[in-house]
């Protein structure tokens, strides 16, 4: 049923697209990519699995008694606004701990901060009952206040205890980190941050304090820093065997 | 008879109480936001605001689709009223934009347990870009 004349434009709209993108990619400088972690998305444009955001640890550089990461997502995320006032410590939010680890046979001391390890295949996601935990197409599981019900499984799946819940009413909040009451919260990888196409708090405070012991990046991108260390020098999963691939990756344990 | 008239008396006198009575809740009034106009003409607004919220929640919160036009911060940011000393005033005080028309409708809504519902001071944090 093809109208005459239509042969001359044989070439379906896919690969015309394909065609398009290839064109305005060379049209880049040689050695420059179109996509990097300095550009932002466009702000109408959904995330894709083109990407997968991911941070590189280097406990080798991380220093022992350091705490700039953990101030840094508190600052950042509003965690330390003076709400939670009749919570325990242990009760408290927090989404980044330093952990410090002492190998019993030879004294050899290493710190590293954990936090929420953005699974490929997230614990905290398949127990969730309502769908509000979830992991968005760039890898990021975040959960969806707007659907948690406060069941605190995924708190009970998750092997890295990288989840907090909030037991009293919240009034601090900033506006591009709504967290309140009743609800399950976790590291987003500064998710408000990132679409912008900046680094997640913890790492610039890294960076800051000098130790520069954090790579963020695009794990997808082979020409991202992320991507150029794990690949120079041997790297961890923290739990490796429980398969889950986090994005979160430790070197130096 | 007598006793059922006196009850018919009775009943207007209710029922002229209660138009009286409903007479007297004030109309909401309804601040004016920062800019010239809204999003969309006021009249959409006014019936569909919560449904271009809705939507836009879960476009930011599964897509990652961050675009201003429905953004409940965009709402916070226009629309601030102040109180007498000059501060913006949040969801408690009952001059809040959206409470002016919220609690003559008598709905409640949940947005400001988490949501801030005050635009965040400029400079005073990282993300907006001023200093940390």
């Amino acid at each position: 049923m093809s109208k005459p004349g239509s042969e001359t434009s044989k070439i379906s709209r896919r690969k015309f697209l394909g065609t398009g993108i290839t064109v305005a990619g060379m049209s880049v400088a040689p050695g420059v990519s179109l996509i990097n972690v300095a550009e932002a998305r466009p702000l109408d444009q959904p995330v894709s699995s083109k990407q997968r955001w991911g941070i590189l640890v280097d406990a080798n550089k991380c220093s022992k008694g350091c705490t700039s990461c953990v101030d840094a997502c508190f600052t950042e995320n509003g965690l330390n606004r003076g709400d939670e006032q009749h919570s325990r410590p242990g009760q408290k939010a927090q989404w980044i701990r330093k952990i410090d680890l002492r190998d019993k046979a030879t004294g050899h001391e290493v710190s590293l901060p954990l936090f929420c390890q953005h699974c490929e295949h997230p614990p905290c996601t398949d127990v969730c009952p309502t769908g509000a935990s979830f992991k968005r197409k760039d890898g990021l599981v975040l959960v969806d206040k707007h659907i948690c019900i406060g069941c605190r499984y995924c708190m009970m799946a998750c092997p890295y205890k990288a989840r907090s819940f909030i037991h009293e009413e919240l009034t601090h909040q900033f506006e591009y980190a709504p967290r309140g009451k009743g609800t399950v919260e976790g590291c987003t990888l500064c998710v408000h941050r990132v679409d912008q196409g900046r680094n997640p708090a913890c790492v610039d405070a890294c960076n800051a304090a000098g130790h520069k012991a954090m790579y963020f990046g695009d794990l997808k991108d082979s020409n991202s820093e992320v991507s150029k260390q794990l690949k120079m020098h041997s790297s961890k999963a923290i739990r490796a065997d429980l398969e889950l691939n986090p994005g979160i990756r430790y070197r130096g344990i | 008879m007598k006793y059922l008239r006196m009850m018919l008396v009775l009943l207007t006198v209710v029922l002229l109480g209660n138009t009286i009575v409903l007479a007297d809740v004030p109309k909401p009034v309804i601040p004016k936001g920062n800019a010239e106009e809204c999003v969309l003409p006021k009249e959409e607004m006014r019936v569909d605001h919560m449904n271009y919220i809705l939507h836009q929640r879960d476009e930011t919160m599964h897509r990652g689709i961050r675009t201003k036009k429905f953004s409940l911060k965009g709402c916070i940011d226009c629309h601030t009223v102040k109180d007498d000393a000059g501060k913006i005033v949040s969801y408690k005080d009952k001059k809040h934009f959206c409470n002016s028309c919220h609690t003559y409708a008598a709905v409640n809504i949940d947005c400001f347990e988490c949501h801030a519902s005050t635009p965040t001071a400029k400079g005073t944090i990282s993300s907006t870009g001023g200093k940390k």
